[in-house]
């Protein structure tokens, strides 16, 4: 097999992957880098499951091939903050908002860009950024509460988001 | 959720470079020609782009762009609303992107960050292109549900077509995302016309006068 080198930041360090250059950048994130934060949900761009921070936006990684990191900046879930209290995860867990949870990193990395962008979102702002993000267990109302609840936080000078790491 | 990409593993990997290789092969053995027969003249900025003012030939050329332009393909990324369209039947986009300002969708909702600069192989995957957009806030170009004469009189119009004159018009037959249609991925038809046809059309539209149908 025809493999490749990716040079990328990940999370705030320099990281070289050896890889099928199809290979989609999700498989590299959890079965190279070994991250496991982000899942994997349809493999088609159906779910959001997956997504993580290619140069701060929010795109879905099981589509996204590898060498297209090549040079970039990758942050996942687990370099969003340095001790997991970025305000949406501070509110995340506030409010208790996983069921299963197997949705959540998605749903976080994706309401990220969305506080980045819009430091004060409506309900409609949240429904819009969040249409991509599937809960199977329909957390969606707590998703709302929380993402509001992390925007009060990051308005009163709480730590803000971690996407340029 | 359905997946044509469950798991990546290796068999998956040759099978689909396989497929790929054999696929790009035959693509570039029937290539198709996409210059419409007809090879557009090399118009300087100042150049005219119409030869002659042929309103039966033009009005006649424009039935093929308009059976085109209305196409899922086409059509798909002109709605009425600000949620793009999906499918050879243009119901709306599943998980409901907006444009946005510049077309290019907003915050998490981002075309790009699943619309890759290539299709995605796999049936009904997010087809791509690297400049993947709708038309902006600012300058819609709606085509679904226009007829023939309001989309061609607003193709013309620079305050409603992005501000193209005559010579950007007829330029922007070659513009990639255009030429997408024709490469949609898999599970998808095509518009209704080649490529090439549909290029001559279109040219021959402007050439004689882009002329607006009655109706
Ligand atoms: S796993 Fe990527 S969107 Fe579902
Ligand atoms: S909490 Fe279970 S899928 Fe979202």
């Amino acid at each position: 097999m025809l493999m490749a080198t990716v040079s990328c930041k990940i999370n705030g360090k320099d990281q070289t992957l050896e890889v099928d250059p199809q290979m989609p950048l999700l498989w590299a994130i959890r079965d190279v880098a070994r991250l496991k934060g982000t899942k994997y949900g349809c493999g088609v761009a159906q779910c959001g499951a997956c997504v993580l921070h290619l140069n701060g936006e929010a795109v879905r990684s099981c589509v996204t091939r590898v060498t297209r990191a090549e040079g970039q900046k990758v942050v996942t879930i687990e370099g969003l903050s340095e001790n997991n209290d970025h305000p949406l995860q501070v509110a995340w867990q506030e409010i208790d908002v996983p069921q299963c949870g197997y949705c959540h990193s998605g749903q976080i990395m994706s309401a990220a860009v969305l506080l980045r962008e819009n430091p004060n979102p409506t309900d409609q702002d949240i429904d819009r950024a969040m249409g991509g993000n599937i809960c199977r267990c329909g957390t969606y109302p707590r998703i709302r509460k929380a993402i509001h609840r992390a925007a009060e936080m990051l308005r009163s000078g709480g730590k803000r988001n971690g996407t340029d790491l | 959720m359905n997946g044509g990409n469950k798991r990546y593993t290796g068999n998956r990997f040759w099978l689909t470079a396989c497929t790929l290789v054999f696929g790009l092969g035959l693509l570039v053995a029937m290539a198709p020609d996409f210059t419409g027969g007809k090879k557009p003249r090399e118009l300087t900025p100042d150049d005219n782009p119409v030869i002659k003012k042929d309103s039966a030939a033009s009005i006649k050329a424009f039935a093929s762009v308009y059976k085109v332009l209305m196409s899922p393909r086409c059509m798909n990324c002109h709605p009425s609303g600000d949620v793009p369209l999906q499918g050879d039947d243009s119901h709306l986009h599943i998980m409901q992107p907006t444009r946005g300002k510049d077309g290019k969708g907003i915050s998490a909702m981002k075309c790009a960050n699943c619309h890759q600069p290539a299709n995605t192989p796999g049936l009904h995957t997010p087809p791509g292109n690297p400049n993947w957009h709708l038309p902006p806030a600012d300058m819609k170009m709606v085509f679904q549900g226009k007829t023939p004469r309001q989309l061609a009189r607003q193709l013309v119009d620079p305050e409603q077509n992005g501000h193209k004159d005559l010579r950007k018009l007829l330029e922007h037959v070659n513009d990639t995302l255009v030429i997408a249609g024709w490469h949609p991925g898999e599970g998808r038809t095509t518009p209704p016309l080649p490529y090439a046809e549909f290029k001559k059309a279109w040219i021959t539209w402007i050439e004689n006068g882009a002329y607006a149908p009655k109706k």
